[in-house]
């Protein structure tokens, strides 16, 4: 028994978190929201912005480190790392909030489409990150959706217990044409602009339905370690503030009802965090319980962050309720991947049912 | 990364689970299958003959050296035995407060002439321990204790009450704070004494706790004087004015997971997905159908704990000290107590109002936000000490 992380895999992790750090700050995440009021004349992304030329430098930084190969197999070009090497990594991508399908692209489609052998000749481009896949589980909301050059639909809707990967075609446009697709303008996250994909054309099957099991379950253990993330990035960001912030003639973070908001949320992410490395050990080794402890770690991850939110919100008060201030930006992606890839609820009922309850 | 368990560990696990199983099952069958709770009089003596079964079959206190009762588990086989202990139903150790709270500080601060005393009475039962810490006016607050202890010739004088005292009816010694220098203020000048009971000047008055058990005492100290000899080795633990930093060592033994594993939780959390299986055959029509994701919210939450218990063992094991985040375990197994048992009160429905397990569980539950250190407190100490808050 060792519950740990290698060397090899913090150092790893710690290559990742710099290089985000250094390219990925929060104006390069709100770089990536639309410019301007929404269709509704709501200004939803105001506040200093980088560059737009350096959203897309981040993913060629992360290609020339290898991390967008990482699950691929070393056959396909990528590093064929296990669920555990890169669940940190995910951890990161989240405490970021990359504006990228790093999910969906990296920890899905890659070793899913390498396992299908490659069919429509884009995992040299995945792992190169010149092409990116949006996968989309359960629903019919493609994340990222203007942005990606293939899409996948992992679902068990027409074959009943059985998952099914697809890939299809067409249904998605990039730009609101009337007739065609929706764009949806006002997205809770503006980074990641959401499609809705209708009137799609199916090109093929994608692996036997253990792969596509598979692939679900990677997409919620990689959700669920980026909302840890996220998580731990609120936290950060709200201790600093709230240990500066001065009221009544002290720091607010010295007030006892503060401290037990962020001990609060301190201990949900304490817990969560060890389901989501444990989900990645099950995922590796190919555990009888693997999709169980994949559904436990996306339940737990959702409920934490989502509670880290709100703390962080209330702890800072009213800077923290505005575009300006960076907390939005990560409220709103641990808002929507609470929801994606499969509710805590929806998670929860898959651990009742392998309880046998 | 291995999540798996060993040869030796499951082989410890195997060899633990076969003997607990034949042994609680003779323990009951001796009683006719009738056990009183261990915090009742004669509840108590029955538990204590359970605990020497422990003892001299050498599974009373696993971790510990050979030489004192134990047979020198790792943490691991600790934990594994801890699983099976919760799982074939085992009681509450009625020794608890003596071989998870002060035994560790006795191994760190103790004399070997202590040590040899006191660790193997402590294990086999002879010596029953209780905890003197809390006063009628240092419970959170702790360092306002003002229970007195006087230097003087050959020993010391002892004054003041401790309270909330579990099990102290029943105990033989006591492990207290008392402040030695009249002068000092807050956690400056204590001295952590063991105290035999039958002292004279020493009075203990049981009292029920909110289940009606006998679980509490108020111990009384009217100018009692504690000689020096009292205890092979003298009665003082880590040296005079000391007492503070001796306390400090094992509430994070009683905060961590030595006093409440991760076996017990998840133990508990499989009898609920056990009861939830049982109402829904009995009558599926009589089972509120939001108490499924509720059942799987608690059995998340146990499973949780345990693995968080795994990666501070494997931290352990490496020679990483546990720190303020055990504050935060502390808060998360408290509270997922009463949480398994509401649950399972609502499962049961209004039948639940009858005494049984689950009601006896449930008011026992309610009290873990409260002792070892409020969860108020803990939610402080994590907040400065693992969030790095201002203090003021």
């Amino acid at each position: 028994m060792h519950f740990a992380f290698d060397d090899d895999q913090l150092a790893f992790r710690d290559a990742v978190r710099d290089l985000l750090a250094k390219e990925c700050p929060p104006e390069v995440v709100r770089a990536a929201w639309p410019e301007g009021p929404d269709e509704h004349g709501a200004r939803k992304g105001d506040g200093a912005r980088a560059d737009p030329p350096r959203i897309e430098r981040v993913w060629v930084a992360l290609a020339e480190m290898g991390v967008l190969g990482m699950a691929v197999p070393q056959a396909h070009g990528g590093l064929g790392l296990t669920e555990v090497d890169w669940v940190l990594l995910a951890e990161e991508t989240g405490f970021a909030a990359l504006p990228h399908p790093f999910v969906e692209t990296v920890c899905v489609a890659g070793p899913l489409l390498a396992a299908a052998g490659d069919p429509d000749g884009l995992v040299p481009g995945i792992v190169a990150g010149t092409a990116t896949v949006g996968v989309v589980p359960l629903d019919d909301l493609v994340a990222w959706g203007d942005r990606v050059d293939r899409v996948v639909l992992l679902d068990q809707r027409t074959s009943g217990r059985h998952w099914q990967a697809r890939r299809v075609e067409g249904g998605l446009t990039r730009g609101p044409k009337p007739g065609t697709p929706r764009r949806i303008e006002a997205a809770l996250d503006g980074a990641r602009a959401p499609l809705v994909l209708q009137q799609w054309k199916e090109v093929g099957r994608c692996g036997t339905p253990d792969d596509a099991a598979l692939a679900f379950d990677r997409g919620a253990l990689g959700t669920a370690a980026q909302l840890v993330g996220l998580g731990r990035r609120m936290l950060d960001l709200t201790v600093g503030y709230v240990s500066e912030r001065r009221q009544f003639g002290v720091p607010v973070g010295s007030q006892q009802a503060v401290k037990h908001h962020l001990a609060d949320a301190a201990l949900q992410l304490t817990f969560a965090a060890p389901a989501v490395y444990r989900a990645a050990w099950s995922l590796a080794t190919g555990a009888p319980e693997a999709a169980r402890d994949a559904s436990m770690a996306k339940a737990m991850a959702s409920d934490a962050a989502r509670l880290v939110g709100r703390k962080a919100l209330q702890c800072h008060g009213a800077i923290g309720y505005t575009v300006e201030y960076d907390l939005h930006l990560y409220l709103k992606r641990a808002e929507a991947l609470a929801r994606a890839w499969g509710s805590a609820g929806w998670h929860r009922n898959r651990v009742a049912t392998a309880l046998g309850i | 990364m291995d999540l798996t368990w060993s040869a030796d560990e499951e082989a410890f696990r195997a060899e633990a689970a076969a003997w607990l199983e034949a042994n609680l099952r003779a323990w009951r069958e001796r009683h006719g299958g009738r056990i009183l709770s261990g915090d009742t009089a004669e509840g108590f003596a029955q538990h204590l003959e359970w605990e020497r079964t422990l003892f001299d079959a050498g599974w009373a206190v696993v971790s510990w050296p050979e030489a004192y009762g134990g047979r020198a588990a790792s943490l691991w086989q600790w934990l594994a035995f801890e699983e099976e202990y919760h799982r074939l139903g085992g009681p509450p150790r009625v020794t608890q407060n003596g071989i998870f709270l002060l035994a560790p500080s006795i191994f760190e601060f103790g004399t070997p002439e202590q040590q040899d005393h006191v660790l193997p009475r402590m294990a086999s039962g002879d010596d029953r321990w209780c905890q003197g810490w809390s006063e009628p006016n240092a419970g959170s607050d702790l360092a306002s204790i003002t229970s007195k202890a006087t230097r003087i010739d050959g020993g010391w004088i002892l004054d003041g009450q401790k309270t909330w005292t579990t099990r102290g009816a029943f105990c033989t010694h006591l492990f207290g704070l008392f402040r030695s220098d009249p002068e000092s203020q807050r956690h400056h000048g204590l001295t952590y004494l063991l105290v035999p009971l039958d002292l004279d000047g020493i009075t203990v008055r049981g009292f029920g706790r909110l289940d009606g058990d006998e679980g509490f005492a108020e111990v009384f100290f009217d100018g009692a004087f504690l000689p020096d000899d009292a205890l092979p080795g003298g009665v003082v633990l880590g040296g005079e004015q000391q007492g503070w930093a001796v306390a400090m060592a094992t509430t994070s033994s009683e905060r961590g997971l030595t006093l409440r594993s991760p076996g017990r939780f998840c133990a508990t959390a499989d009898r609920l997905v056990g009861l939830y299986r049982e109402r829904l055959a009995a009558d599926p029509e009589a089972v509120d159908p939001t108490l499924r994701d509720r059942v799987a919210q608690r059995w998340m939450e146990a499973e949780a704990y345990r693995l968080q218990t795994l990666q501070t063992v494997t931290r352990t094991v490496a020679g990483q000290p546990a720190g303020a985040e055990t504050s935060l375990v502390k808060i998360w197994w408290s509270e997922l107590d009463i949480a398994l048992h509401e649950t399972a009160l609502d499962l049961l429905g209004p039948e639940a109002e009858l005494e049984g397990a689950w009601s006896k569980g449930w008011q026992f539950a309610l009290s873990g936000p409260i002792y070892a250190g409020t969860n108020e407190i803990q939610r402080n100490i994590a907040a400065e000490r693992v969030l790095g808050l201002p203090r003021k």
